[in-house]
């Protein structure tokens, strides 16, 4: 088999990954964009590991074991990012990334504060509908 | 010891006091009065012994040159002749007498340890500058003494016209001090050296290329540190500092340092004739306007301030005929009696609750209130008015029997211009002088009106020091044949012909006074005016600081009381009005030179603030639009700061492909 | 020239893009889905479907693991990701009270740059592996490379330290889940709160 096609399925699919990564509102569907990022590079490793090895180039199988390593090291990242956004929308009432403009400066007041007056507001609306949503959901 | 380290403990001691109680003032006041009492009065018995040691002999010469300076060596040198030895014992005395006045008049001053301290640091300077034989030397003591003066005369820093008085007394004498500094250096560079002896040397062998510049450059220096014409403004204001720095520093020490420093160089100054007769006219002028200003003031002290303007003129006339016995022996008895009366007015002051004589003019009996500066001052005004056979009438006849020596021409090299000049000036100061002593003394102890307030008795310290120091004014006269033993040996005993002239006009111009005050004592019932103490129980300082507080809001301005109840006005008659303010030489001043300098200012001002200014927000306008610009970038949004941080990297990643293949 | 190169040439020669072998079109087609089911997770409005759609991309991923011969990876794959991870990510969605059905606020503002971005990545990221690689052949002929007993084998004989180390990884990462997730008392409040008094409990919390 060629090695292009899975190293050019690869870089899509990092790609793709990272459109999500930027685009994606909420955190949860950011998380998965940055599951498909790592898979992407697992293809990669996988496919270059059978490729030297067949050349016999690496006998370790090192690009198996670090696809291991990095599935290992995704679980334990999905669990603690999800605990992390839990906890901001616990605290915050929403998990919006762009909701989450603390470090900005307010160019009106120049305190660290100064998206209060314009960052509540909105904040309210939008969980309203949230849980508007939920409770037609169920 | 040896006569030379008396002579370098004298000023080293109170400049150790002065030391020694800034440092103690805070933590140890207990230590304060002792520092500043015991040294000077130990420094006052070593004067005296360098005096009796030095007998009027050869003088004592001593120098150290530290390290080498360059072309002119300048050293830590000693010249003690018999003018600093007899100079050095009156500032002594002087200034014993002070601190010892101070330590009750100032007793709840909260201030007093740096007031000691300085006056400490100012007795130190002044012997410096009397026992120094090396002229930058001199000048440190010099210009030490002018900053202490600062200091001592905004004492009262909390009232305007202290912070104001002491700044003029700085800004003027210095105004002096420039040309002052400029000729000591074209002297040192004519003589080769700033030892006095070498310049004397110098000038004895006509060494000197331009006498007249640099006696004229020295003379200014001279006129802004003993007050003469025109830099005499600045003494009248400085009576806004405590009564005791008046007398020391305003009356009998500081402004007789330039007369001290001209009898020293005298040479210098008597190898240009033009410098002479400059110095005649200075001094005549001096003295005749000083002593119509004090005829018309109504502050005491200022009366008293104009009056040593008008002495220190006599010294400088003195001074200009060439007489310089006659000149120092002047600035002794004045010395001693000049400080007496202000002593005395600080005592008086302290009694009235007032400085203004027009207000003391008012109290009945003020001289019981006050029995000890009554006697002490009638002697030490009978001096100033050269009544025989008090001191003030030996030392002015010595200055006007040598300006009448001179006038006759007898004394070689000096011009007889200057000699008549100085004497009819004289005789006509002689004049004033006895008409606003008398005044002064009819003012403030023969008032009629109200009863003076009673403060109970002065303090026993104070009222010993004016006894101590009468002692003087009484009799220093009786040495007149023993002084010239020090000076140059030419006799100080008074000629009869210009003893009976000064003693004459003298009494003419007391009783011409005396007849005005009977003319014009009716019309002070017509005009009653309070005296108004503020606090009467308080020790004298704070009397003082508020009688100069309150005089401007309850009399008008300091030095114009509109009584018609004075002497003064009616002697001196439309006169009076341009005597009391000075004869203007403020307001010309302040058309002259204030004006423009603060016109120069407020254009200096515009163009910082509307023109440099300008450029000055541009610059920082553009930088501040530029980060408003960029400001905008940060949202806060971690996903556009991740976008661009991205986007970077990818123009970077394809950068690299690009060189990389193109490379290959 | 080396045996490599060598080969690689031969393997050009050989292996044309425009004759593909049978693993090659199974390849690119489970690609094809695998990719579109990518692209529908990044970008449907729908919250639950794009981790539905995570699924299928992931599924699709093993089975191209299992077409590279690498079979242990392939069912940890779907172990892993497909068994725990994506039920973790609806798990999460459910406890943010992610709205279920269509909400058109799934995108940020930001979804023109990233699509510059990612357009521009990709592009690069292609040119250059292709450029790279497109003479390269791996034989999957001969003994599969991915084994339950070659993977054994090689993690543990030269790889068992860093196996060992990645536990402890694990076990903080469990401990730090936890800490994280754990309600105190203060959070309680604040999201009582919250529930109640939104803009209040958003400034409480500041």
């Amino acid at each position: 088999m060629h090695l292009a096609y899975p190293a050019v399925l690869s870089s899509l699919l990092f790609c793709t990954g990272l459109y999500g990564v930027l685009a994606r509102r909420n955190a949860i569907l950011v998380l998965m964009s940055v599951e498909l990022m790592l898979n992407a590079v697992n293809l990669n490793l996988v496919a270059f590991d059978v490729w030297l090895s067949k050349a016999a180039r690496d006998t370790l199988h090192s690009g198996q074991a670090l696809t291991l390593f990095t599935i290992a090291i995704a679980a334990a990242e999905i669990g603690i990012g999800l605990a992390i956004v839990l906890a901001v929308y616990r605290g915050r009432g929403t998990s919006d990334i762009d909701k989450l403009r603390d470090t900005a400066e307010s160019p009106d007041d120049g305190g660290p504060d100064g998206s209060a007056p314009d960052g509540s507001a909105p904040d309210a609306g939008a969980e309203a509908v949230t849980d508007e949503k939920a409770e037609a959901t169920a | 010891m040896t006569t030379t380290t008396l002579a370098v403990l004298v000023p080293l001691l109170p400049f150790l006091a002065a030391a020694a109680g800034l440092l103690l003032g805070r933590t140890a006041p207990g230590f304060v009065r002792p520092l500043a009492v015991l040294p000077t009065l130990a420094a006052l018995a070593l004067t005296v012994l360098v005096a009796v040691r030095q007998g009027g002999g050869a003088s004592i010469d001593a120098a150290t040159e530290l390290t080498p300076t360059g072309s002119v060596p300048i050293e830590l040198a000693l010249h003690v002749d018999g003018f600093a030895a007899l100079v050095a014992v009156l500032v002594c005395v002087v200034a014993s007498c002070v601190q010892i006045y101070s330590t009750a008049y100032l007793r709840d001053d909260p201030r007093y340890p740096s007031y000691a301290a300085l006056v400490s640091l100012f007795t130190s300077a002044m012997l410096l500058v009397v026992y120094s034989g090396d002229l930058m030397v001199l000048l440190v003591g010099w210009e030490v003494m002018g900053i202490c003066s600062y200091f001592l005369v905004g004492h009262y820093w909390e009232t305007p016209e202290a912070r104001a008085a002491s700044l003029k007394a700085f800004l003027v004498t210095k105004l002096g001090d420039v040309p002052f500094l400029i000729g000591l250096f074209a002297l040192a560079v004519d003589a080769g050296s700033f030892r006095i002896t070498t310049v004397l040397g110098a000038v004895a062998s006509g060494g000197l290329d331009h006498p007249t510049l640099i006696a004229l450059l020295l003379l200014a220096g001279v006129a802004g540190k003993s007050a003469q014409f025109p830099l005499h403004t600045w003494l009248p204001d400085a009576m806004a500092g405590p009564t005791p720095v008046s007398a020391l520093i305003h009356a009998a020490t500081m402004v007789a340092a330039g007369v001290y420093f001209v009898a020293r160089l005298l040479p210098v100054f008597a190898a240009s004739g033009a410098a002479l007769v400059v110095l005649a006219v200075m001094a005549a002028v001096t003295m005749t306007g000083s002593a119509l200003a004090a005829l018309a003031q109504d502050d005491i002290k200022r009366v008293l301030a104009y009056s040593t303007i008008g002495q220190l003129g006599y010294m400088t006339g003195a001074l200009a005929v060439g007489d310089r016995g006659a000149a120092v022996f002047h600035l002794l008895s004045h010395g001693a009696f000049k400080a007496l009366l202000f002593l005395g007015a600080g005592v008086v002051i302290h009694a009235a609750g007032t400085n203004s004589l027009a207000a003391m003019s008012r109290m009945k009996g003020l001289r019981d209130r006050v029995p000890d500066a009554y006697w002490t001052m009638t002697v030490a005004l009978l001096a100033l008015a050269a009544i025989p056979p008090f001191s003030g009438f030996f030392s002015k006849e010595a200055v006007l029997g040598s300006a009448e020596h001179a006038a006759t021409g007898h004394a070689e090299a000096i011009p007889s211009s200057a000699g008549w000049i100085v004497l009819v000036s004289g005789l006509v100061t002689a004049l004033l002088t006895a008409a606003y002593a008398t005044r002064l003394w009819l003012l403030v102890f023969r008032g009629h009106g109200a009863e003076a307030p009673d403060h109970g008795k002065q303090p026993v310290v104070m009222n010993a020091v004016l006894w101590v120091l009468a002692i003087p004014s009484l009799a220093f006269g009786l040495t007149v044949g023993v002084v010239p033993d020090w000076f140059d040996g030419r006799s100080l005993t008074p000629t009869l012909t210009t003893s009976v002239l000064g003693t004459g006009v003298a009494l003419v111009g007391g009783l011409v006074t005396y007849a005005a005050w009977r003319h014009t004592t009716a019309l002070a019932a017509g005009a009653p005016l309070g005296a108004v103490a503020a606090h009467p129980d308080a020790d004298g300082s704070v009397v003082e600081a508020e009688a100069i507080a309150t005089h401007a809001a309850a009399y008008g301005d300091i030095a114009y009381a509109p009584d018609p109840a004075d002497p003064g006005r009616l002697l001196l008659g439309p006169l009076h009005r341009h005597a009391a303010t000075g004869f203007h030489l403020d307001a010309v001043y302040a058309a002259l030179f204030v004006r423009p300098v603060t016109a120069a200012a407020s254009l200096v001002r515009f163009l910082d603030r509307e023109v440099v200014e300008t450029y000055v927000r541009g610059a920082a306008a553009v930088p501040n639009w530029l980060g408003r610009a960029v400001r905008r970038a940060q949202t806060g949004n971690v996903q556009t700061y991740l976008s661009a941080l991205l986007a970077g990297t990818v123009v970077l990643a394809i950068a690299v492909v690009l060189v990389a293949t193109a490379g290959a | 020239m080396t045996p490599v190169a060598a080969a690689a040439t031969a393997a050009t020669q050989t292996h044309g893009f425009l004759s593909p072998t049978g693993v090659e079109i199974a390849f690119l087609l489970v690609g094809l889905v695998t990719f579109g089911a990518a692209i529908v997770t990044v970008t449907t409005k729908q919250l639950v479907h794009a981790a539905l759609w995570l699924v299928a991309a992931l599924g699709g991923l093993a089975v191209e693991y299992l077409l590279l011969t690498a079979e242990f990876i392939a069912w940890v794959q779907v172990l892993i990701y497909v068994g725990s991870v994506v039920v973790l990510l609806l798990f999460g969605l459910m406890l943010t009270r992610a709205p279920i059905g269509h909400s058109p606020d799934a995108d940020s503002g930001n979804r023109w740059a990233a699509l510059t971005v990612a357009v521009a990545a990709a592009a690069a990221l292609v040119w250059v592996v292709v450029d790279a690689f497109r003479t390269t052949w791996v034989d999957l002929d001969g003994a599969p490379q991915g084994t339950t007993a070659v993977t054994g084998s090689i993690l543990f004989q030269h790889w068992v330290l860093p196996f060992e180390a990645l536990s402890v990884l694990l076990l903080a990462a469990l401990v730090g889940a936890i800490v994280l997730s754990r309600r105190t008392a203060r959070t309680r409040d604040a999201n009582t709160r919250a529930q109640d008094t939104n803009t209040k409990a958003r400034e409480g919390n500041r």
